[in-house]
């Protein structure tokens, strides 16, 4: 229709596929995230150590060609197995972290600040496929800093190394891809809930940061305190260490077992899960 | 085939809490411009909530355009336009922006849904500025903002939740005119929900008036016109008693009231100037003949006496 044709009129095109709405969400988010100059150096950033770290494999490869420039010992310059990829999934882990601090709190405060809600909800799109489309939102931009670049690192060190590396070391690429989408679906959780509870995104920045410390905190206090090793269950990011010590085979002492971090991560996502749930209808009642 | 009703409500009873708030509504609504009127905390927004699914029915249920809001909830979705009454918009977006995204959420390929946002934009007036962020807009252009999100993927049925709240009266006015365009248009259904009885009486064709969350009248306005035009009060001079049974006898409708008035129910294909031929003949004169003017006000006032 023309402009200046200004009349009601139906669409009688052919609609999306319903599945596919909820990836509208995404895009339109990133769209307006890229648009900030400081989040896409920060992004641009987060690329940095995979890049060094994919020329520290190459040239550990190529020892010969370095040996012509500094000493280096029989065993090479460093072992490229499960530690080397733990150190890797920590670091990638932190920026993610920091990635998802400055992103995550934009993410749903802006619809639930002036009541956006409902126009979602009154089109064909569920409160589910609302939610998946927001986690979507970090899941792409964090899965494109973390495992994806750790996948390539896997891959370059194994087209590299001879064939036993791969042999011996073909778990590495699954502990890759499910310790980094763990911790990004539980950051990605935490944000969202934040997001959704407080709407004001500095403060829910700032809180993602105090949830992480307050609970190594606390853990640590209760264990000077109380000498009990029970605090250890609030605090995030030992119970995922726990968890990628034991995908990537470091030998290493930790006060909880596996099956304790795996359920303490289970029940914070399952916490973020509710609060976010609480946060997103598209209507509050108000009980007098 | 017939065309389902617009809203079909059948014993749709809705609970929060400890509160009945809709209690077992049932009827049919047709009209192809549909005003729901009530008292403050009569249950209008809570249908309305309902009839999008935001709110579970506790019993019975409720059709939109023959699709059940229980079972069908995606299809009635694929149907609706909603807006919202308070403010609902994303601040940081254009107009465009924000209303093309709406169009994508509601299943529009991004190119038409583009072409489609800045075509409502224009349709509401918001031609000009539709390229400003929505947290800068005035309130009566954030109502334009929420009605062209309502409209611009094509819904079979526009929901307005009180549509001129906050308007001044030249932006109330274009509102209304908004709403009587797209009636006209032909192709889209409206339901309005407004206290302003003013709003609904100018745009609507059938009211639906609930009070404490049951369903007190439903009213026909066009019927309900047609037979105000019919209903006659005349104040006459003279003898009457041949007048009236000339009147009869042509098929009206006869009550004398004293003192010369007269009221008086036009049979059917009998015109006004039957009446004055009838008093011509008879010599009678006819010092004041009025339309009973049964407004919207009046059919409100009347339902929420009746149902006290």
């Amino acid at each position: 229709m023309a402009v200046y044709k200004r009349t009601y009129k139906s669409f009688t095109g052919i609609l999306t596929p319903e599945w596919s709405r909820l990836l509208v969400i995404p895009r339109y988010a990133w769209a307006s995230l890229f648009q900030q100059r400081f989040l896409t150096i920060l992004y641009v950033l987060c690329f940095f150590y995979p890049l060094g770290a994919a020329l520290v494999i190459y040239l550990n490869s190529n020892l010969d060609f370095l040996r012509q420039y500094i000493p280096i010992r029989q065993g090479g310059l460093l072992q490229i197995d499960g530690m080397f990829f733990f150190t890797f999934t920590g670091v990638q882990a932190t920026l993610a972290f920091i990635l998802t601090a400055f992103i995550g709190p934009g993410l749903m405060s802006p619809d639930l600040m002036h009541n956006a809600l409902p126009l979602y909800f009154c089109r064909p799109l569920t409160r589910t496929q609302y939610i998946a489309g927001k986690m979507l939102v970090l899941t792409g931009l964090l899965s494109a800093i973390t495992w994806v670049p750790g996948l390539l690192l896997f891959l370059l060190q194994a087209s590299l190394a001879p064939v036993e590396w791969f042999k011996t070391n073909y778990w590495i690429a699954g502990s890759i891809v499910g310790g980094f989408l763990l911790w990004i679906v539980l950051i990605s959780l935490m944000a969202l809930a934040l997001s959704a509870w407080v709407r004001w995104k500095v403060i829910a920045g700032a809180l993602m940061l105090v949830v992480l410390f307050v609970g190594a905190g606390l853990s640590q206090m209760i264990k000077e305190v109380m000498r009990s090793d029970w605090g250890q269950y609030l605090d995030i990011v030992s119970n995922m260490t726990r968890v990628w010590m034991q995908m990537y085979g470091v030998q290493a002492e930790h006060p909880l077992s596996l099956e304790e971090s795996v359920m303490a991560l289970a029940a914070f996502s399952a916490l973020f899960l509710l609060l976010i749930s609480q946060k997103v209808k598209p209507f509050e009642v108000v009980r007098g | 085939m017939t065309s389902p009703p617009v809203i079909e409500l059948e014993q749709l009873t809705v609970r929060l809490g400890n509160r009945e708030i809709l209690k077992g509504l049932t009827g049919q609504l047709k009209a192809r411009t549909i005003g729901l009127l009530g008292p403050n905390g009569a249950g209008k927004s809570t249908l309305i909530q309902t009839l999008l699914g935001f709110i579970q029915p506790t019993s019975g249920t409720a059709r939109i355009l023959g699709h059940d809001i229980r079972s069908e909830r995606s299809a009635v979705h694929g149907l609706v336009g909603y807006m919202p009454e308070n403010d609902s918009f994303i601040s940081h977006m254009s107009a465009v922006g924000f209303v093309r995204y709406m169009a994508e959420l509601s299943g529009l390929p991004a190119e038409a849904a583009l072409e489609r946002a800045h075509e409502a934009l224009f349709y509401v007036g918001l031609g000009e500025a539709r390229y400003r962020k929505l947290g800068d807009y005035s309130l009566g252009m954030k109502q334009m903002a929420k009605l062209a999100q309502a409209i611009v993927h094509g819904p079979k049925l526009v929901i307005l939740d009180e549509p001129t709240n906050g308007l001044d009266p030249a932006a109330r006015v274009r509102m209304v005119k908004l709403i009587q365009e797209m009636r006209d248009s032909g192709s889209v259904n409206l339901v309005l929900c407004s206290h302003l009885l003013k709003d609904v009486e100018e745009t609507c064709e059938e009211v639906l008036i609930l009070k404490g969350g049951r369903l007190v009248h439903v009213s026909n306005l066009a019927e309900e016109r047609r037979m105000n035009k019919r209903f006659l009060e005349l104040e006459t001079q003279g003898s009457r008693n041949g007048f009236l049974d000339a009147a009869r006898e042509i098929g009206c409708e006869c009550a004398d009231l004293g003192n010369g008035r007269v009221k008086l129910v036009l049979g059917d294909g009998v015109e006004v100037k039957e009446i004055y031929r009838l008093a011509g003949e008879r010599d009678l004169q006819l010092r004041r003949l009025s339309h009973r003017r049964d407004s919207l006000e009046d059919i409100f006032l009347r339902a929420m006496e009746n149902n006290d």
